[in-house]
C-alpha cells in the first residue's frame, strides 16, 4: 500500500508516523514545500528569543530519524492532484501515484488589504524563511509595528517584546486575542502588556504603509508611526489552491467527515487544512491549532490502517497563551451557549480571570487568566463530558476547583 | 538549616508590614516555635500588660521541622498572653497552615498593636497585606473560609481564623485554622480578635529548603517514622481511635472527671468513647466516624473526621451541619459529655463542630458549662439567669443551646463566655471553678492521677495537659509505668515531661510523637536539619530554658506561689469510686520537692544558680 | 516488567508526605507546589485523593509537544519531560485532560511525573500504602476493589500505618 502525505508539518508527520507503526509493509511518503527538515511553527517564537536555534524547531530531532523509521521525505510541492487517477503532480516535475493521501497542507497567513504590506521590511511571521528576516531586525531600540493581535500576533508579541524592540500592536477590534477571550479578559492582557511597555492600539486600523526608510504606518486615527519592522498576523487561510478544479471538496478548509475522510474515496485530510468536526459545536470547523493538527493526523492515519473504527467525536477548540508572564488559555465554547449557565470570576489588580460555562450538568468550555496548575482537566472535564452534579453548584460557588470536580466524579470517593 | 530566618512583623495600629531577619542567636538557645516565640514575646512586652489591650503582641510560630518530612511536622504555635489566666499562653496546632507559613519564608509573625478597622493578613510568599475584613467580620469560621477562598480564588490558601465568639470577647476563645484545626486553649482566639484581626490567610510556595544534611535528614526521619509505625499506641491505637482511645482507659482507671468533677467515674463513659464512634448509628445505620486523618506531615493521623446524624434535634433541617468535619478528640468529649453528664455522641458532635464553627476551646467551653450547671444545681442561678435553660447535668439541650450562645456571644452565652472562675465569682460560688490560674482542666481527675495534679497547679499556661503529660507513664506505662494513686517521685516525674514537652513544642512536631519518640528520637532529626549540633541533652536544656523563662514571666505579670494550687474539691472532697476511691490530690507532698528539683526558692522562683546555669540572664 | 503507581484514595489521610517526598527529590524543597503528585482533599466527604500522571497510553502530553520534549522512557516507560528541549510552550499542559503536566515559571518548562526514574519516592514515604509501586497489571481496579469489598458499609473507616522496611532514599538528580 502507498500511502503519499502531502504537507510535512505536525499533522503530516505524525500520520506518518502513525501508518509507519500500523502498516509495516507500506510505503510511506511525505512531499513537503519548505527546504529545512520538517519543523514546527509553534517553535518559531521561541526561535525568534534565541532560545534554541532553527533545529531547536525540527519536530523530531535525530537527523536520521525518518530514514531510520522508513519514511520518505521529499522536498517537492504538491502543484495538482488527479484524483481519478490516484496521481499527484509535483514542483519539479512529474508524478507521484498513491493508495491513499492525506492532505495535511497546513494554512498561509492572510495578507490583509492594506497598501504597502509588499513593501520591503514588512513580514508575516509564519514560516523559519519568515523568521530568518524578522530575527535580523528584531534589534533592541528597533521600531516594529505588529498588525494584528489574534493569537498568532499575541504569541509573536511576546517574543518581539522580550527582544527589547519599541512595540506598537494595533488591532481593529476593541480586544486582545478577540477569538480566544472576551471582553474582560481580553481588556486585561491588554492592560498587562501596556504595562508591559508595549504600546497597545486597539479599535485601531492601519490604513496604508509608506516606503521610506524607516517605513512610516498610518492609522485610522491619524496618527503616524515610523517603523523599521512591520509584521503582520491577521488571520490564516488553509492551503487548498493546489486542489483548485479537482473535484475535491473545499468550505473554509478541505470538507472531511467524521473518519477524516475528504469527499474523495481514500483521501483524507488533516491540520489546519482541514475543516473537522468540532467537539464543542458538533459542526465542522477549521480550527488551526497545533494539538488538533496533531489529533487529526493520528485520526486520519488509523482510519486508513485500521478501515474506519475511530468515529471522530471532534476537537475541544483550546489555546494556551503567554504575554509577558500572564497566561491565558480558553477551550470550547468558552464564549457560552444559549440558555447555559456561567461563572465568572476576575481580580483585576492581580490580573487573575477564570470563566466556566455550563450546559445543563456538564461544562462545554472555559478561559482563565493566571491559571496554570492542572488546567488539562479543563480539556478533560469538556471531552469526558462528565456529569457534574452537585459539582456544578460547588464550582459555580469556587470555579478553581476543578481537579477536585474531575475527582469527585470519575473516583469512588464515597 | 530548616529555619527559613525571616520574620514578618506586622503593626496592626499603623497598618505596617516589615520583614526582619530572625535572631540566629536564641534560634540555637531556644530552638524555634514554643521556646523561641515566647523568647521573643518574654523580650518585647510588659508582663503586667492587659491581654487584650494594645501592648499584648501576637506570635504565630513555626519550628525548625515544620513543613519538612520529619513525621507531624506540621505544627504551629500561638504564642501571647493569655486573657483567661493573664500568663504567658502558647497553644499548638496541627492541620496545614503552619507548614503553609514557613514555604512562604516566615519562622513567625508577629503581631503587634491593634488595628483601628477590622482586618485579615494575606501572605503570599514574600509578600504580605493588610486587608480590609468587613465582609467577615461578625461571621463565624466556616463562613469566613468560604468567603475568603471566594475572594482569593485559590483553593489552595490556607486560614486560619476566628469566629463570632472571639469577636464578642468570650475569654476562651481559640484560633481555627483550615476549618477545624485549633489553638485552642488560653483565649489566644481572644487576643487576636482584640486587635481587630479576623484572619491570617496563607499561600507559600517557596518550600522548606536548606536541610544540613539532607540524605540524613530523609534517614532520620524515616528511621523516626519506623518507630511511629512499629508502636502500639502511635501505629494502632490513635489511627484506629484518636485520642478517644482514652475514654475507656482513664474511666476505668477512676480519673474521669465527671459532673464538674464531682466524681471520678462517668456511666455514660461507653457511650461517647472512641469505640462508640465506630458503632453505627441506629437511627441511620452510619457509624459517626468516617475516617481518620492526617495533619501535614504526619504519619499517625489521629485526627477524627465525623458526622451527625441529619435527623438528630441538633441540625434537624440545618444542612450546613450534616457533612463530615472534624470530630470529637478525647479532651473534647471529656468537657463536653462525662463533665456535664451528657452521655449523646451526636449531641457532643455538634458541640464540638459549633466550638469549631465559631472558635472555642471545646475544654473551656464544656468544663464552664460543667461548673454553669453546678451553679444552677445548687440554686446559684435559676432559669432567671440562663434565659430560660434548664442548666442539669446531662442535659443535650443545654449544652446544645449553650453552645450557640457562646458562638454567637448572645444572652446566657456572655456569661459562660467568661469561664468558669469568672462565672463562679460572678455568681458567688468561685469553689465551685474547676480551674488552676483561671483555666479549665482537661481530662484528667488529679485523685485517680496524682501526678496530673502537680502538673496541672505548675502549668505555665494554667491548668493543661499539654504540658506534662504524665499519664503516659502514670497510665500507659510510657516510657515507665508509675503508680498513679502515689504522689511519690512525681515531682521529678512531672518536671521531666515539662522539660521535654517543651522541647518538642519548641521542635515543630506533635507532641503525640512523645508515645513513641523519646528525646532520643527527636535529636538525629534535629541535628541533621539545623546548623550546630543537637543532642538529647541540649534539647532538655532547652526545655528547662524555656520552662524557667515562662515562669519568669508569669511572676513578672504577678503569679506567685500561692498561684501553683488546685481548686478546694480536688485536695479535699475524696474520689467516691474506682480504683481512687478515697484518695485526695496530695499536691501540698509534691509542690515543695517540684520547686526543690526545678532549683527554684521555697517560693517558687528560680534561683541565681538555676538562671546562670539556663543562661537565662 | 513495567511497573506503575496504584492510588488508593480510599488509603490516604491527606498527610501530604507523598507532595513533600516528590519535591524533594526533584526540586531539592520540601515544597508541595512543586510537587508532581497532589492530594486533593474533599472536606465534606472526608475524603482524599493523591493523583498525578497515570503514564496513559494515550500521552497525550507527549504528542502535542511540537519539540519532541516528551519522550517514553525505555526503562520505566514513563513518559519523560527532556528539559533541555522544553521551550515551554505550555501546550502539552491543555492537552493532557487529567491536568498532570503543569508549568513551572521559576524554570519556564513543563514538569510531571517521571516515576523517580524507577524508585518513586512517594510511595515510599506514603505511610498508609495510599501509594504503591506495583506491577502495571495488577494496578489499580483489583486492589481497589480487594479494599472497598473489606471495609462493609455501615462501620467507620481508618486506616493505620502499613508494615514496611525501613526505606532508602537516594537523590537521582542534583
Ligand atoms: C508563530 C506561530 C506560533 C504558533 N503557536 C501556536 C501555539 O502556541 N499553539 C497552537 O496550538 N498552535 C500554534 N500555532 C499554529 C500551529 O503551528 C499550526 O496549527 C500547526 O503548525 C498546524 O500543523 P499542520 O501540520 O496542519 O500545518 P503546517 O505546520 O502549516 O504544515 C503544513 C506544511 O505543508 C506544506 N505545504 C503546504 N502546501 C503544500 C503543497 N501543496 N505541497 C507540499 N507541501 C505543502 C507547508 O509549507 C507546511 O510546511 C502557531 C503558528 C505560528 C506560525
Ligand atoms: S501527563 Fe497526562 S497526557 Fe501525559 S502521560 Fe501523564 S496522564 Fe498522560
Ligand atoms: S511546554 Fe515543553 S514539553 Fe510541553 S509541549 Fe511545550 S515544549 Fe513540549
Ligand atoms: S503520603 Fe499517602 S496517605 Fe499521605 S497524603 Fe500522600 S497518598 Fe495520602
Amino acid at each position: 500500500m502507498d500511502h503519499l502525505i502531502v504537507g510535512a508539518g505536525p499533522a503530516g508527520v505524525v500520520a506518518a508516523e502513525y501508518l509507519r507503526k500500523h502498516d509495516a509493509s507500506g510505503n510511506v511518503t511525505i512531499i513537503g514545500d519548505e527546504p529545512e527538515p520538517p519543523y514546527s511553527r509553534m517553535a518559531i517564537p521561541y526561535y525568534l528569543v534565541k532560545r534554541i536555534d532553527e533545529a531547536g524547531t525540527f519536530l523530531r530531532k535525530d537527523p536520521g530519524y525518518y530514514d531510520n523509521l522508513g519514511i520518505e521525505v521529499v522536498k517537492d510541492r504538491v502543484n495538482a492532484v488527479d484524483f481519478n487517477k490516484r496521481s499527484a503532480s509535483l514542483g519539479s516535475g512529474g508524478t507521484r501515484g498513491y493508495d491513499r493521501m492525506i492532505i495535511a497542507t497546513g494554512a498561509s497567513p492572510i495578507t490583509p488589504p492594506i497598501a504597502g504590506v509588499d513593501l520591503p521590511g514588512v513580514y508575516h511571521c509564519w514560516t523559519l524563511d519568515d523568521a530568518r528576516h524578522i530575527i535580523k531586525l528584531m534589534e533592541s531600540g528597533n521600531n516594529v509595528v505588529l498588525i494584528g493581535a489574534g493569537f498568532i500576533g499575541s504569541i509573536i508579541l511576546e517574543a518581539l517584546a522580550k527582544s527589547g524592540v519599541n512595540l506598537t500592536v494595533v488591532e481593529t477590534e476593541n480586544r486582545m486575542v478577540p477569538r480566544m477571550m472576551n471582553d474582560v479578559a481580553g481588556g486585561l492582557i491588554k492592560d498587562w502588556c501596556v504595562n508591559k511597555g508595549v504600546n497597545v492600539l486597539t479599535s485601531t486600523r492601519v490604513q496604508s504603509i509608506e516606503q521610506g526608510d524607516p517605513l512610516t504606518v498610518n492609522l485610522d486615527n491619524g496618527d503616524h508611526i515610523s517603523a523599521d519592522m512591520v509584521i503582520t498576523a491577521t488571520g490564516v487561510a488553509s492551503n487548498t489552491d493546489f486542489l483548485d478544479g479537482s473535484g475535491i471538496k473545499i468550505d473554509d478548509g478541505i470538507v472531511v467527515d467524521e473518519f477524516m475522510q475528504t469527499s474523495i474515496d481514500g483521501v483524507y485530510a488533516a491540520g489546519d487544512c482541514a475543516q473537522g468536526k468540532d467537539f464543542s459545536t458538533g459542526g465542522f470547523n477549521v480550527q488551526a491549532i497545533q494539538p488538533t493538527a496533531v489529533e487529526h493526523g493520528k485520526l486520519a492515519a488509523s482510519n486508513i490502517v485500521h478501515g474506519h473504527p475511530q468515529q471522530h467525536h471532534g476537537q475541544v477548540n483550546m489555546n494556551v497563551l503567554d504575554t509577558l508572564g500572564l497566561i491565558s488559555s480558553s477551550f470550547g465554547m468558552w464564549m457560552g451557549v444559549e440558555n447555559g449557565d456561567v461563572v465568572e470570576r476576575v481580580d483585576r489588580k492581580k490580573f487573575r480571570y477564570i470563566n466556566l460555562q455550563f450546559e445543563d450538568d456538564y461544562l462545554v468550555g472555559a478561559s482563565a487568566l493566571g491559571l496554570t496548575d492542572r488546567i488539562g482537566v479543563l480539556r478533560g472535564l469538556i471531552q469526558s463530558k462528565i456529569k457534574l452534579k452537585e459539582w456544578k453548584q460547588k464550582l459555580q460557588n469556587d470555579p478553581t476547583r476543578l481537579m477536585e470536580a474531575y475527582l469527585a466524579n470519575t473516583q469512588a470517593l464515597g | 538549616m530548616a529555619w527559613t530566618q525571616k520574620i514578618l512583623r506586622v503593626n496592626l495600629s499603623e497598618g505596617k508590614v516589615d520583614s526582619e531577619p530572625l535572631n540566629m542567636e536564641w534560634a540555637q538557645s531556644y530552638l524555634g516555635q514554643r521556646g523561641l516565640a515566647s523568647k521573643y514575646l518574654v523580650e518585647e512586652i510588659d508582663p503586667k500588660c492587659d491581654p487584650l489591650g494594645p501592648d499584648n503582641k501576637l506570635i504565630f510560630t513555626t519550628g525548625p521541622l515544620t513543613g519538612t518530612m520529619a513525621s507531624t511536622g506540621g505544627r504551629y504555635s500561638v504564642v501571647t498572653k493569655g486573657p483567661l489566666t493573664g500568663a504567658i499562653a502558647c497553644s499548638n496546632s496541627g492541620g496545614y497552615l503552619g507548614p503553609e507559613l514557613k514555604m512562604a519564608g516566615w519562622d513567625m509573625i508577629i503581631f503587634e498593636g491593634k488595628s483601628p478597622k477590622p482586618v485579615y493578613l494575606f501572605v503570599n510568599n514574600d509578600s504580605a497585606e493588610l486587608l480590609p475584613a468587613d465582609a467577615i467580620w461578625g461571621k463565624t469560621v466556616w463562613e469566613a473560609d468560604k468567603i475568603l477562598h471566594d475572594v482569593h480564588q485559590d483553593s489552595q490558601i490556607r486560614i486560619a481564623c476566628v469566629g463570632r465568639s472571639a469577636e464578642a470577647g468570650c475569654l476562651y476563645s481559640a484560633i481555627i485554622n483550615d476549618l477545624h484545626r485549633a489553638a485552642g486553649r488560653s483565649g489566644v482566639g481572644t487576643v487576636m480578635a482584640s486587635k481587630n484581626l479576623k484572619a491570617l490567610v496563607c499561600r507559600g510556595t517557596k518550600g522548606v529548603g536548606n536541610i544540613k544534611d539532607p540524605m540524613g535528614f530523609m534517614q532520620a526521619t524515616e528511621n523516626g517514622k519506623k518507630i511511629l509505625r512499629e508502636n502500639a499506641v502511635t501505629g494502632a491505637g490513635l489511627p484506629q481511635y484518636g485520642t478517644q482511645v482514652l475514654m475507656n482507659v482513664i474511666n476505668e482507671t477512676g480519673a474521669l472527671p465527671t459532673n464538674n468533677m464531682q466524681k471520678v467515674q462517668f456511666a455514660g463513659a461507653s457511650k461517647i468513647s472512641g469505640e462508640a464512634m465506630h458503632e453505627p448509628r441506629k437511627s441511620d445505620g452510619k457509624p459517626n466516624l468516617t475516617t481518620n486523618a492526617a495533619c501535614f506531615g504526619c504519619t499517625i493521623a489521629c485526627g477524627r473526621i465525623s458526622t451527625i446524624d441529619k435527623n438528630h434535634f441538633t441540625v434537624q433541617n440545618k444542612p450546613e451541619y450534616w457533612g463530615s468535619s472534624g470530630g470529637l478528640e478525647y479532651e473534647a468529649a471529656w468537657a463536653l459529655g462525662a463533665d456535664t453528664g451528657v452521655d449523646d455522641l451526636d449531641t457532643l458532635t455538634y458541640a464540638n463542630f459549633v466550638c469549631n464553627e465559631d472558635g472555642m476551646d471545646p475544654i473551656s467551653f464544656g468544663a464552664t458549662v460543667a461548673a454553669a450547671m453546678e451553679l444552677f444545681e445548687t440554686g446559684a442561678i435559676s432559669t432567671k439567669e440562663t434565659g430560660g435553660i434548664e442548666f442539669k447535668f446531662g442535659s443535650s439541650e443545654a449544652l446544645a443551646k449553650a453552645v450557640e450562645l457562646v458562638a454567637a456571644g448572645e444572652g446566657f452565652g456572655k456569661d459562660l463566655g467568661l469561664g468558669s472562675k469568672r462565672l463562679c465569682e460572678k455568681y458567688g460560688r468561685p469553689e465551685l471553678s474547676m480551674t488552676v490560674k483561671g483555666q479549665e482542666f482537661p481530662a484528667y481527675d488529679p485523685r485517680g492521677i496524682q501526678g496530673m495534679g502537680l502538673a496541672y497547679a505548675t502549668s505555665n499556661r494554667g491548668a493543661c495537659h499539654l504540658r506534662g503529660y504524665t499519664v503516659a507513664s502514670e497510665i500507659l506505662g510510657i516510657p515507665e509505668k508509675t503508680d498513679p494513686l502515689v504522689p511519690d517521685g512525681k515531682a521529678g516525674l512531672v518536671k521531666a515531661f515539662q522539660d521535654a514537652t517543651a522541647a518538642f513544642d519548641s521542635a515543630g512536631i506533635c507532641i503525640f510523637t512523645s508515645f513513641a519518640w523519646s528525646l532520643d528520637d527527636v535529636a538525629p532529626q534535629i541535628n541533621t536539619a539545623c546548623e550546630g549540633d543537637w543532642s538529647t541533652e541540649r534539647l532538655l536544656e532547652i526545655g528547662e530554658r524555656v520552662w524557667n523563662m515562662e515562669r519568669e514571666f508569669n511572676l513578672k505579670a504577678g503569679f506567685t506561689k500561692k498561684d501553683d494550687n488546685l481548686p478546694p474539691r480536688l485536695t479535699t472532697e475524696k474520689a467516691d469510686s474506682g480504683p481512687a476511691a478515697g484518695k485526695v490530690n496530695e499536691l501540698d507532698k509534691m509542690l515543695p520537692e517540684y520547686y526543690a528539683v526545678r532549683g527554684w526558692d521555697e517560693q517558687g522562683v528560680p534561683t541565681t544558680d538555676t538562671r546562670q546555669r539556663l543562661g537565662l540572664s | 516488567m513495567l511497573r506503575a503507581l496504584s492510588l488508593e484514595p480510599d488509603r490516604c489521610t491527606g498527610c501530604l508526605q507523598c507532595e513533600m517526598a516528590c519535591s524533594y527529590e526533584n526540586e531539592g524543597v520540601f515544597n508541595p507546589a512543586k510537587s508532581r503528585i497532589k492530594v486533593f482533599a474533599f472536606h465534606t466527604e472526608g475524603r482524599f485523593a493523591p493523583y498525578t500522571c497515570t503514564q496513559c497510553d494515550e500521552a497525550w502530553c507527549l504528542k502535542a509537544c511540537p519539540v519532541d520534549a516528551i519522550v517514553i522512557n525505555s526503562e520505566t516507560g514513563a513518559k519523560d519531560v527532556l528539559e533541555d528541549v522544553c521551550v515551554g510552550c505550555k501546550v502539552c499542559t491543555i492537552a493532557c485532560p487529567f491536568g498532570t503536566i503543569n508549568y513551572n515559571s521559576s524554570s519556564g518548562k513543563v514538569i510531571k511525573c517521571d516515576l523517580c526514574g524507577g524508585d518513586p519516592w512517594c510511595a515510599k514515604a506514603c505511610p498508609t500504602g495510599a501509594i504503591t509501586y506495583v506491577d502495571a497489571d495488577s494496578t489499580g481496579l483489583e486492589r481497589m476493589r480487594a479494599w472497598a469489598q473489606n471495609s462493609p458499609s455501615g462501620s467507620a473507616s481508618f486506616v493505620t500505618p502499613t508494615e514496611k522496611d525501613v526505606q532508602h532514599y537516594e537523590r537521582v538528580q542534583l
